[in-house]
This record gives C-alpha cells, sequence and structure tokens, in this order.
C-alpha cells in the first residue's frame, strides 16, 4: 500500500469536508478498497474512515425501510424486516460474498464497490477505467466474465454486486450527502454506463457520501427470486443472475420487476420488459418476450457468448420461479 | 515505541495511538494506519496463529472474530479498530481445557496440513454466534468463505455439526 493519512471523523459532516479534499477516499467495511490499495489499484493519499457516523441503523420510512449506509450487509439480510417485507434484497445478499465479508461490507459500500475485471486488477495492462486514456485489454483478451449489454469500445467490465441487482429491481433510492448538501438518486441513475469515461462506476459528485438506501412502501414478497449462476454454488462471484419480482391480480401479472447482474456495467434493466408483462398469465411464452426485450442488443466478446443464451434461460427460470411463489434458496442450490 | 511493518519510512505519516483487547489482554499501541489487522497480530504481537494466505480475503484463514463477529483481518487497517475487542485462535481455549471446537476438529479428523485450521475454527465460532446455521446445508454454505485445499471439508462440516448439535 502507498503511503496515506488516516481519520476518523465523529460526523458526517466533518466527514464530508474531508472527503472533499485531494487524494481522499472514504472507507467503511475495507473489503474492496484494501484489497485494491494493495494491488496499487486504489492509492488514495487520505483515508477517512466513517466507522464512528451513527448512519448504521435500519428505520422504517413512509412504509418502506431506511438502510443505513455502514450497516453491514449480514446485518441488513438478516434484519426481520427486510427478510420479511424485502426477502427479494435478504436472498440476493446472501447469494454474494462469504459470511465474513457479509459482516465487514457495509450497505454504502456495496453500491461502490469496484469491478472484479482481471484487468482492471492488473497494473500491468491496459484498462481505462483505472488509467483513462490507457485501453482495454480485456477486449480481444480473457473476457469470459464481461459485459454483453450497455458495453463501449472504451471498456467492458460488469458490476459485480449482488445486492444492487435486487435494489434496481425494487426501485430503491440512494441518499447521498456532499458539501452543496444532501440528495436523492433513483437507483437507475446511480450506477453509470461506460461509455467514454469508464472511469467513473456511478453519478456519485467528488467527495459525496453515500448515507442510505431508501427501499419503497411495495410489496414483492410473495412472487420474487434471485437466481445467481457461477462456476462453483457459494462465494463466487455471478456470471449471471436474475433478480425477478411478481405481482398478480387473480392468474394476471399486475406488476413486474427484473434486474440482471453480471452483464453489464451496471444492474440492467429494462422497464419496458416488465411493462409488457402486466395483464399476461405467467406463461413461459410471456416470460420469453420479456427476454428478449431485456437482451436486445446483447453482444458477445467471444469467451462471454455462452451469456446470452445463459441468462436468457435465466430470466425465464427466474420469473417461473417467481410465479411460482418458489423462490431460490441461498443454501439448497438445487433449482427450484 | 519502534514502528514496524513501515516499508515507506519516507511518508511523513505519524502513527495512530490504538487500544485493543486482544484474548482478553489490553494492548496500547501506536500503529501506522496502512498496516492490516492480520500485519499487527502476526508481525507486532507474535499472535501467528492467525494465517496469512492470501491476504486478499479469498480464502478465510485470517479470519478471527472481532466484537464476536468474524472478520477476515487481512481487509481490515489495524486504525478502524480502536477500542475492540479482538479474539484469535490463541483465545479459543479454556487454559488447558480446548475449545468445544477445538476438541471437535481433533475428534473428526477436520484437518490434514492444518494451515486453514485456525480460520475454519474462528470462522465456525463466529458462525455459532449468529446463529443462522440450523442444517448440514446451512453450515456447509456458512463456511464457504474458508478454503480448505487439502479438502478435508466433510470432516470439517462434520465437527460444526457435532458442536451445533451440542449447542441445540
Amino acid at each position: 500500500m502507498n503511503p496515506f493519512t488516516f481519520a476518523r471523523p465523529a460526523t458526517v459532516e466533518a466527514a464530508v469536508e474531508l472527503g472533499a479534499l485531494d487524494g481522499a477516499r472514504y472507507i467503511a467495511g475495507g473489503t474492496n478498497l484494501v484489497d485494491l490499495m494493495k494491488e496499487h489499484v486504489e492509492r488514495p493519499t487520505r483515508i477517512i474512515d466513517l466507522g464512528r457516523l451513527p448512519l448504521n441503523r435500519i428505520e422504517d420510512a413512509e412504509g418502506g425501510l431506511r438502510l443505513g449506509a455502514l450497516c453491514p450487509n449480514a446485518d441488513t439480510a438478516y434484519d426481520e424486516r427486510v427478510a420479511s417485507r424485502y426477502p427479494l434484497l435478504a436472498s440476493a445478499i446472501l447469494a454474494g460474498a462469504s459470511p465474513q465479508l457479509r459482516n465487514a461490507a457495509t450497505n454504502g459500500g456495496n453500491l461502490n464497490q469496484r469491478t472484479r475485471c482481471y484487468y482492471f486488477y492488473d497494473t500491468a495492462t491496459a484498462c481505462n477505467k483505472r488509467v483513462p486514456g490507457s485501453g482495454c485489454d480485456a477486449i480481444g483478451g480473457v473476457n469470459r466474465i464481461h459485459a454483453i449489454l450497455g458495453a463501449s469500445d472504451r471498456c467492458i467490465a460488469t458490476h459485480p454486486s449482488d445486492m444492487c441487482v435486487a435494489l434496481a429491481a425494487l426501485k430503491a433510492q440512494v441518499e447521498v450527502v456532499g458539501t452543496q448538501g444532501v440528495r436523492t438518486i433513483e437507483f437507475a441513475d446511480y450506477h453509470r454506463l461506460p461509455g467514454d469515461d469508464p472511469s467513473r462506476d456511478n453519478t456519485l459528485a467528488p467527495g459525496e457520501l453515500v448515507t442510505a438506501i431508501i427501499l419503497p412502501d411495495e410489496d414483492f414478497s410473495q412472487h420474487y427470486t434471485y437466481l445467481k449462476l457461477r462456476d462453483r454454488l457459494s462465494y463466487a462471484f455471478a456470471l449471471v443472475s436474475v433478480a425477478a419480482a411478481l405481482r398478480f391480480d387473480g392468474d394476471r401479472i399486475a406488476d413486474a420487476r427484473i434486474a440482471l447482474g453480471g452483464v453489464a456495467h451496471k444492474p440492467w434493466r429494462v422497464p419496458e420488459a416488465e411493462q409488457l408483462l402486466i395483464g399476461r398469465a405467467a406463461d413461459a411464452d410471456a416470460f420469453a418476450s420479456a427476454a428478449d426485450v431485456l437482451l436486445a442488443g446483447a453482444s458477445g466478446q467471444g469467451s462471454n457468448d455462452f451469456k446470452i443464451p445463459l441468462v436468457r434461460r435465466a430470466i425465464i427460470r427466474a420469473l417461473s420461479q417467481a410465479a411460482a411463489g418458489t423462490p431460490q434458496s441461498q443454501t439448497d442450490k438445487r433449482v427450484a | 515505541m519502534a514502528i514496524l511493518l513501515d516499508h515507506s519510512a519516507e511518508a511523513v505519516v505519524e502513527p495512530s495511538a490504538l487500544r485493543l483487547t486482544i484474548n482478553g489482554e489490553h494492548h496500547s499501541l501506536d500503529v501506522l494506519p496502512w498496516v492490516t489487522l492480520l500485519d499487527l497480530l502476526r508481525d507486532r504481537l507474535d499472535l501467528i496463529g492467525t494465517k496469512k494466505g492470501c491476504d486478499h480475503g479469498q480464502c478465510g484463514a485470517c479470519t478471527i472474530l472481532v466484537n464476536g463477529r468474524r472478520i477476515n483481518s487481512c481487509l481490515r487497517l489495524a486504525v478502524m479498530h480502536d477500542g475492540d475487542e479482538i479474539v484469535t485462535i490463541e483465545g479459543l481455549a479454556a487454559g488447558d481445557e480446548l475449545h468445544p471446537l477445538q476438541q471437535a476438529f481433533i475428534d473428526h479428523d477436520a484437518f490434514q496440513c492444518g494451515y486453514c485450521t485456525p480460520g475454519q475454527i474462528c470462522s465456525a465460532q463466529g458462525l455459532l454466534n449468529e446463529g443462522q446455521a440450523a442444517t448440514r446445508d446451512d453450515i456447509r454454505e456458512l463456511m464457504s468463505g474458508n478454503l480448505c485445499r487439502c479438502g478435508a471439508y466433510t470432516n470439517i462440516a462434520d465437527a460444526i455439526e457435532q458442536v451445533l448439535g451440542e449447542r441445540a
């Protein structure tokens, strides 16, 4: 690690003031940042430890829930209110990382974790995300884990989170604070596509700090699933994943949400695919047509071509699980 | 106090004062900010039971308990832990009496080379503290953060299942 100064502010105001300084990075759980610092991918000169800030609570908020940014992922997944009212989120969190990591990693940190693209981690290679303008060795390289949607000719990295895929499906909001004050960002607008500036993962302004994630007052607790497909059954990043949630009026779909993980620079959600399910019966034809809309324009990079048919089948499977009320167990890995 | 583990001696960074309780013993230390909790335990305090496997949070060999919760000590800066209570593998036994998990690992031959074992046992204690495991499938899933390259997994699961059963 490169040398850096260390501060542990006691208030959000003090943290944001320090976070606005050159070379500053916030640290919460540290599970991603410390690793990246060891690899010299991240080289902050000031570390602002958020561990003392009072942002670790989960509170009821306008019928929904307000998840403190510093609440650990494990505490969020096992919180009774989250588990009963937002089981899709709990399931997605428990599908990710390991118990040790979930104990340390925080909700805000989960949003802000960086890609696991091999080339981003390897400082001997070209990466526009790590060194803007240096090129992208993933394009034409080993790209089995890379994006099939929304990529650019500068970057084909994916966002690695499971939690964020559920948050996208649930239409969460992200509350942030900076020296200019507090603002709320719709989840769909929080992460960004790489375009011509892959160095920016999200739409936070420099120095802005995530304070909370807000879950809306909507009930997707009966028909949901988080289906994650990966190279081993636990403790691996998704090759593809699907967060699916449905609500029914009789035997007709009244509302639908679908978000994909492992396929793009951000959780992939296409509202038109959800709209076309409304009013239809929950059958394979309907789910296949939603998958077609979600995957319009998908293209492989060579090693990851398999993701396109794989995620198409996963979408149909996940929607079928959601409709049947048989969510994927994150312990017993047999596909429901 | 001597500054150890400083491979960037040119840096003008003052060490931070740090108070820790480790295996019931109070420590007051001056630590540079880039020292990980794992390196502090092993290199400064000679608590070498906690192992450095991958040093990237992928293998679980460095698992310890902080305020009763299992974490990867390789991914934490020591200075983030001022005031915390830490238990390592050295702190589990009660004198000469082995901790039930230590005894169960012996009973079930739950290791070969033993390198991952301190992390496995601390992780298993964390699993018991969390209270989320009821079945063998739960144990296997909730121990997936600890790799065993010898492949003693089935015996590790047996050992933990025994202690979980004794507690039920």
